[in-house]
């Protein structure tokens, strides 16, 4: 039975008036900007849909597009089994339980800034712990303000060693929600340790995987203080991801139009891409 | 299918067990025959979990051994005893359509696929699950859920014995009823052996031949449903099965026989023993209400469909009589007679009469 009070509204209000002011309408002066045209002296003049043309076929625009789905892939691929494979080898019961899980909180603790600065040092060749371990004792030759490849597995890294922890966190979760009785059946149906995963922990783990997978695909495609921090989107432009590049734009450039235009194209691709993740994680469930 | 034997059976979680209150089972000896079906019946924590989880192999017991046909399998573990449970909750894998499900313990041992073909669907239509195969399970409803939980001891050929831990927990009750026939007449169809833990003794007396009652640890009594209810042989077992349970009032022991508040009352046989705190047995079912007796007066009375209980009281104690005329009222003087043949002694808990010809 369903009752409508209408009363209930009223304590939605606050919340709506808070979204309204510190979301809605900073977007609609997003929204503003990007079908104008301005040169200073708060003087604007009409451009239409002139700067979304210009950012969907501009070259720039693609690159950077390109660079942010390889780091999202990346790390999805990367973190989302890691974070599984760890939770499932993790301890179940005993004293050992709450030690792993402050040891995996510990990184989601660190602000984002300092995790940049902590890698931006660890790395360096000559005084970096893995910097000078890597050119100098095993003799790679290994410096991510030269090398793009060196700043791609170091801004991948760093990720991984910051999130995964989430993973582990909510797979975990979802662990030792399974009651006793299922691994006993399994025990005694015979099943293999592949078909226990397959069959009872992965599907019971569904659900958290399905959120895990939303907030690390959401965070990283708008991940900007980290590689910033950490190689400020070089070299050259071989680390600039969308957030980055858009920055460039907004406040290096000061190009608000083409600016906004392409934050409004960036939200919209990243509230596409999280529907369809949401929608073919749940198609089975009713 | 086999014979299942316990010998001196005892268990303790604690690593270093000293005093007997560190053991959950203590010294269990049982003997099943091949194609029984047995119920384990006493209240939580009695230790019958325990019971069945070393039966299964899921626990090893701290001492004694497991016998399946004279091998010892004490320390195999499940997958290794041919044994199927089913647990309290329906236990499914949830991503798999029922039919999956059902074949899942026979693929696991590389059984041929016509096989299990034929096993499943024979299997699913003694449940009652055809119509459903093809269905993902997570979708039942609960009692169809509990259904495939034992269809998937049921398919597998092999399997020496299938238990269940209070299965109908959470089955709607008119529903409990159905699949409470349904084992039963599975159990005629395919005569394999059955262990059915329950502290609910309608469930365990409708369900099994011989019923093991325990209590602490301890097996109590091992006896049919009609041993149990007509001859307990601890006052736990008259008080715990029976609705309402069997009366146990305190006797004195006199010089030629037992007396119940200064009143003579008559046994089944003579007394096995002199010494001991005495009560007398005897169940609602065999005290009557009369014109001259022990007096007693009605202090409560409840209609339960067919029958009135009447809770009439003696002295201090109050004696349940289960009677079929009309009520009498509330505060009224009445009679009552314990019909002998009926009428048990218990010393120190233990049975104490010998048994006459009820």
């Amino acid at each position: 039975m369903r009752t409508h009070n209408p009363r209930g509204w009223l304590f939605v209000l606050p919340v709506l008036v808070l979204v309204a002011f510190n979301a809605l309408i900073p977007l609609m002066t997003v929204v503003n900007y990007s079908v104008q045209e301005t040169f200073g002296n708060n003087q604007f003049f009409w451009a239409g849909l002139r700067w979304f043309e210009e950012i969907l076929r501009s070259e720039r625009f693609h690159a950077a597009l390109g660079r942010q789905l390889l780091f999202t892939a990346t790390i999805l691929v990367i973190e989302i089994p890691l974070g599984v494979i760890i939770a499932l080898s993790m301890p179940r019961h005993g004293i050992w339980v709450p030690v792993c899980l402050v040891l995996m909180a510990l990184p989601l603790l660190i602000p984002w800034n300092v995790v940049g600065a902590m890698w931006n040092i660890f790395t360096l060749p000559k005084i970096g712990l893995l910097g000078y371990t890597l050119n100098s004792v095993l003799g790679i030759d290994y410096n991510m303000t030269q090398s793009p490849t060196a700043a791609w597995v170091t801004v991948i890294t760093m990720d991984v060693w910051h999130w995964t922890s989430l993973v582990v966190l909510l797979a975990y979760a979802g662990l030792i929600s399974i009651p006793p009785a299922y691994y006993q059946a399994a025990k005694i149906d015979g099943a293999s340790n592949w078909s226990v995963f397959r069959y009872i922990q992965l599907p019971k783990m569904n659900r958290v995987l399905t959120i895990a997978v939303l907030l690390r695909f959401m965070d990283s495609f708008n991940i900007y203080t980290e590689p910033f921090v950490l190689t400020g989107g070089g070299p050259g432009n071989s680390t600039t991801l969308l957030s980055i590049d858009l920055v460039k734009v907004a406040l290096g450039q000061f190009d608000l139009g083409p600016a906004a235009a392409m934050s409004l194209i960036y939200f919209a691709i990243a509230l596409a891409v999280s529907w369809i993740f949401y929608a073919l994680m749940t198609r089975d469930r009713q | 299918m086999a014979e299942i034997v316990l010998e001196r059976l005892s268990h303790s979680y604690f690593p270093n067990p000293s005093s007997t209150r560190d053991y959950a089972l203590r010294n269990i000896e049982l003997k099943w025959s091949d194609g029984g079906a047995y119920a384990l019946l006493g209240p939580s924590g009695c230790g019958k979990s325990t019971l069945l989880n070393i039966i299964s192999g899921l626990l090893n017991p701290t001492e004694g051994r497991v016998l399946f046909d004279k091998k010892d399998v004490t320390h195999l573990p499940p997958d290794k005893r041919n044994i199927a449970q089913v647990f309290q909750f329906p236990v499914i894998y949830d991503t798999m359509t029922v039919y999956d499900n059902l074949a899942f313990p026979l693929r696991n041992r590389g059984v041929d696929s016509q096989f299990i073909d034929q096993r499943v669907r024979a299997i699913a239509s003694m449940l009652e699950l055809d119509s459903r195969l093809s269905l993902r399970a997570a979708n039942l409803a609960p009692d169809d859920k509990q259904k495939i939980s034992m269809g998937r001891g049921l398919v597998r050929d092999d399997v020496n014995v299938i238990m269940f831990d209070e299965p109908l927990t959470v089955i709607d009750p008119e529903l409990k009823w159905k699949l409470r026939s349904k084992l039963k007449e599975l159990h005629q169809n395919i005569s394999l052996t059955m262990i059915y833990v329950t502290h609910d003794q309608t469930e365990a007396l409708t369900f099994a031949d011989e019923v093991i009652v325990m209590q602490d640890g301890e097996i109590v009594q091992v006896g049919t449903p009609i041993e149990l209810f007509e001859r307990p042989l601890h006052t736990f077992v008259g008080h715990f099965i029976g609705s309402p349970g069997m009366n146990i009032l305190p006797v004195e022991m006199t010089g030629n026989g037992v007396c119940f508040h200064g009143h003579p009352v008559a046994l089944e046989g003579t007394a096995t023993t002199k010494t001991g705190k005495f009560e007398i047995g005897i169940r609602p079912e065999f005290v009557k209400v009369c014109s001259s007796g022990i007096p007693a007066k009605v202090h409560k009375t409840a209609d339960i469909g067919r029958h009135t209980v009447i809770e009439a009281q003696v002295g201090v104690s109050s004696v349940n009589v289960i009677s079929s005329g009309p009520p009498p009222a509330l505060g009224a003087h009445i009679h009552l007679e314990f019909i002998p043949e009926h009428t048990r002694l218990y010393a120190d808990g233990w049975i104490a009469s010998e048994g006459g010809s009820g």
